[in-house]
């Protein structure tokens, strides 16, 4: 296992330059200099300009710049915003608990309802629930994120009042963050009523964020479980007299569970990406809207560090789901 | 954060929290994050919103509302017969916060006033490169140029000495980045190895003191006990929550979840008028939207050919379409809200066929040209390509051809300022200290030909009316010259002057004292909730 483990870190090196080298001439190549954006209709003379390149380090040649992000990077150096003035790792982890918490709340609502909504359809082959369900998994699928959210806010915080319109938490709940995941806070914080609102403001954008792959989710359980459904074991098992359950549940969903898995793992760059909207539209102080927004205004350094730190992030994640698969089927282990 | 300093803020942000709950919280939904807390570094309107006009004050500010420049820290002021000397005398007892980083030792004194300048000014200064140290508006409005020394006179007064007479220095010292900063906790962040704090955790003297910031998320701030307006701010504590979509802070003011918003969907403005829950207040905003022509390049060098082609805009379809009725239609490069603004300038009347005439007479057939699009929405032009495109429909009544262009926005403001661009521009101007110099010397003056004239329009007599405007201090003079020079530009023509936006600011029926600044602030110190 731990020959697998390590196999699979040193996998990430390549990774991990290649997306350090993109990342740095991705923001590079796009149109517009981040000095001219900054001055915006104002304007710059040519003076100021050049003072302004040398002191942001734009006047040396591409290949000394990269050299010196490298050289940060190696260093657990990733710059500093031009904007804000903050070193760039303070700012991601100011932000990143934030995305965090929402990211895991959807991927839990979407594995909790669109498995076991996978598993029904695909038992009720052609049936009217596997019907609804695909084509509602369909629609969840193909929904615009910004429409989706503001119908929900519209419907639900306007119109009913069940929910908050956005934000993490009541403005009248004031406490210092500890671990940043505010679910965790608003519990230490011991104040009356605090873990209730930080719940209440995370159910629509959860909902929102898990939308997409709660859809995926539940049409790669149905088509897994279907596969599996019509091997050979699954009708031994069933000719041994095993409840529905157990055949359906233990012997067909663990064989099932594979691809599954895999694209829940992939789901966490979906998440990301949706997490863009999501956060803006919900006032979501997370690292989607920060990555954003210094593309706008090309700052470099956040782009750069954002790109990377999020790229290390799905790594992770995609290294624990290659771990699972060992766990589920230890003939990948073996291999 | 250590645990000490952990427990410290805990237990001011509970005391906080307990207190609120008995005191006037005013929330405001505001549009954005601020870039940081220093008004000096940045440029952007979210960011003096949330440091300039709430934690700190200048020795002279704006009277929310107007333009008109009142006494602020300093009590009053004199200028020298020559315009090279301005000597001001500071209000004693003004305390700088109290809060739970900093406690003062001192009251506000001239050290403060020359600390919080020379940061900007000299490169010797330990502060000139802290935090990137950019300066841009101080650098923009040339006050490194103009500012030759600043003396302490006494504790309480300190002279500026200028390089040249320069009319408008009274305004620009009332914009945001002349805001005064504690010299006493700056050098008490520099001995501490961290003076990146006064970018971060704000000292002032101004209304609200800095409490906490999340990012991207809320701000809070308290009342100034010691404020030294007295009776002032009315509320005891001012929250910006942080939402970035103008359809969700609509939901949230509706919701009660906050009392304030700015920036309405032109779209939302009219159900808005009609909502029992939201009071909207309105005011013509500061700003111009122009089409600057090449006046470099043939044929829009000839000014009659300039005229001809405004007269083929329709721009009350523009106003209609465009601004959804959010805007008036534009006369002179200043809007009718700033002083020396020229009434008696007559507008070119929209007439295709008498604009068609003059081109004709002119020689000019089958004419082709482009127009420049933003990319970008603003407020004096919040849809640039649907504005291009009424333009296009109505140059074409003319027989004029025109591309719409557009590019990304950083090349779109470098590209457009190039003497030898091809196409009309559609750009626009916010003023910044409601002086007209500010838009007429900016956006027309000749030394701003290859920048941020993007007409590339120098015209001597224009030109000498602002340059002496500039230099002489009596308000009456300064008047006629500036109407003089309004009515040089009509007849000349080098933009199409298109609109003024009009800022909406839908808010809670129980706010009240809110009044809309024409320099596009967002000021809470005088704004109350009824019970």
């Amino acid at each position: 296992m731990l020959r697998y483990l390590l196999e699979k870190i040193f996998t990430f090196v390549p990774t991990f330059i290649g997306v350090t080298l993109i990342s740095f001439a991705f923001i590079r190549v796009l149109p517009g200099d981040p000095i001219i954006v900054m001055a915006g209709e104002r304007g710059v003379t040519p003076e100021r300009y050049k003072e302004l390149q040398e002191q942001f380090g734009f006047d040396r040649p591409m290949l000394a710049q990269f050299w010196d992000y490298m050289n940060g990077v190696l260093h657990g150096d990733l710059g500093t915003s031009f904007v804000t003035k903050k070193p760039v790792w303070d700012e991601f982890f100011a932000l990143f608990p934030a995305t965090l918490e929402l990211s895991i709340c959807a991927i839990i609502i979407a594995i909790a309802l669109g498995i076991p909504a996978g598993v029904i359809a695909a038992t009720h082959r052609g049936k009217f629930f596997d019907r609804t369900l695909m084509s509602t998994a369909l629609v969840g699928y193909s929904m615009p994120i910004f429409w989706w959210a503001l119908l929900l806010i519209i419907v639900f915080s306007g119109m009913l009042r069940w929910t908050p319109v956005s934000g993490r938490i009541d403005l009248l709940y004031f406490f210092p963050d500890v671990t940043g995941f505010m679910l965790i806070d608003s519990l230490l914080s011991g104040q009356k009523g605090a873990f209730a609102s930080a719940v209440s403001h995370l159910v629509l954008p959860s909902i929102v964020l898990a939308t997409i792959p709660l859809a995926v989710i539940a049409r790669q359980t149905r088509s897994a479980m279907l596969e599996v459904l019509s091997e050979d074991y699954i009708r031994t098992a069933r000719a041994k007299g095993l409840s529905p359950f157990r055949v359906n549940g233990l012997h067909a969903l663990r064989n099932a569970m594979i691809p599954v898995i895999t694209v829940i793992g992939l789901s966490v760059g979906t998440l990301l990406a949706g997490a863009i909207l999501t956060e803006t539209i919900f006032s979501w102080p997370g690292i989607g809207k920060w990555m954003v927004d210094s593309i706008f205004r090309r700052d470099y350094p956040v782009v750069q560090g954002g790109l990377l730190l999020v790229a290390v992030a799905v790594m992770v994640v995609n290294l624990v789901v290659d771990l699972l698969y060992g766990l589920i089927n230890p003939k990948i282990r073996k291999r | 954060m250590t645990f000490r300093k952990l427990l410290t803020t805990t237990g001011l942000l509970m005391a906080l929290a307990g207190a609120a709950s008995a005191q006037q919280t005013l929330v405001y939904c505001s549009e954005g994050s601020p870039e940081g807390f220093d008004p000096a570094l940045y440029t952007s309107g979210t960011t003096f919103d949330a440091s300039g006009q709430t934690v700190y004050s200048r020795l002279v500010e704006f009277k929310t509302g107007t333009t008109e420049v009142i006494p602020g820290l300093a009590e009053s002021y004199e200028a020298s017969a020559d315009g090279l000397e301005y000597t001001f005398h500071l209000r004693p007892g003004v305390k700088f916060h109290t809060t739970g980083f900093f406690t003062p030792s001192r009251d506000f004194n001239a050290d403060d006033v020359i600390f919080s300048f020379e940061r900007q000014l000299r490169d010797d200064n330990a502060y000139h490169t802290v935090s990137g140290g950019t300066w841009e508006y101080f650098a923009g409005m040339s006050m490194g140029d103009l500012i030759k020394s600043i003396e302490k006179v006494d504790d309480l007064t300190v002279k500026f000495v200028l390089n040249r007479p320069e009319a408008p220095f009274i305004a620009n010292l009332a914009m945001d980045f002349a805001s005064i900063m504690s010299a006493e906790y700056a050098d008490q962040m520099l001995a501490a190895g961290t003076p990146e704090m006064l970018n971060q955790e704000p000292v002032g003297t101004g209304p609200f003191q800095f409490v906490a910031y999340q990012k991207d998320a809320v701000i809070r701030y308290a009342k100034n006990p010691s404020y030294f307006r007295d009776g002032l701010p009315k509320v005891d504590n001012l929250v910006f929550a942080i939402t970035p979509d103008a359809s969700v802070r609509y939901q949230k003011l509706q919701a009660g979840e906050c009392h304030v918003m700015p920036y309405p969907n032109p779209a939302d403005i009219a159900g808005m008028k009609d909502n029992a829950d939201v009071v909207m207040m309105e005011q013509e905003g500061l700003n111009v939207g122009y089409m600057a022509y090449n006046t470099q390049v043939a044929p829009f060098d000839n000014p009659k050919v300039r005229k001809a082609l405004n007269m083929a805009m329709d721009k009350q379809a523009i106003i209609d379409v465009v601004f959804q009725g959010s805007g008036q239609v534009a006369k002179n490069p200043i809007p009718p809200t700033m002083w020396s603004y020229n009434d008696a300038v007559q507008d070119d009347a929209y007439d295709p066929a008498a604009a068609k005439a003059m081109l004709e007479a002119e020689g000019v057939k089958d004419l082709s040209m482009k127009v420049w699009a933003m990319p970008v929405q603003r407020p004096y032009n919040p849809n640039a390509r649907r504005m291009a495109e009424l333009i296009q429909e109505d140059f074409s009544k003319i027989g004029v051809k025109v591309e719409i262009v557009s590019y990304e926005w950083g090349e779109y403001l470098d590209r457009s300022k190039a003497t030898d661009r091809d196409g009309a521009v559609l750009l626009g101007w916010t003023g910044d200290n409601g002086d007209p110099d500010n838009f007429l010397a900016v956006l027309l003056g000749c030394d701003g030909v290859g920048g941020s004239n993007r007409a590339q329009w120098c015209h001597q007599p224009f030109e000498d009316a602002i340059q002496k405007a500039k230099t002489v201090t009596d308000a009456a003079e300064r008047t006629r010259l500036y109407e003089e020079a309004q009515a040089i530009f009509k007849d000349q023509a080098p933009w199409a002057t298109i609109a003024h936006s009009v800022v909406f600011m839908p808010m809670r029926p129980e706010v009240e004292g809110y009044v809309v600044h024409p320099l596009g602030s967002h000021i809470f110190t005088e704004v109350g909730l009824k019970q």
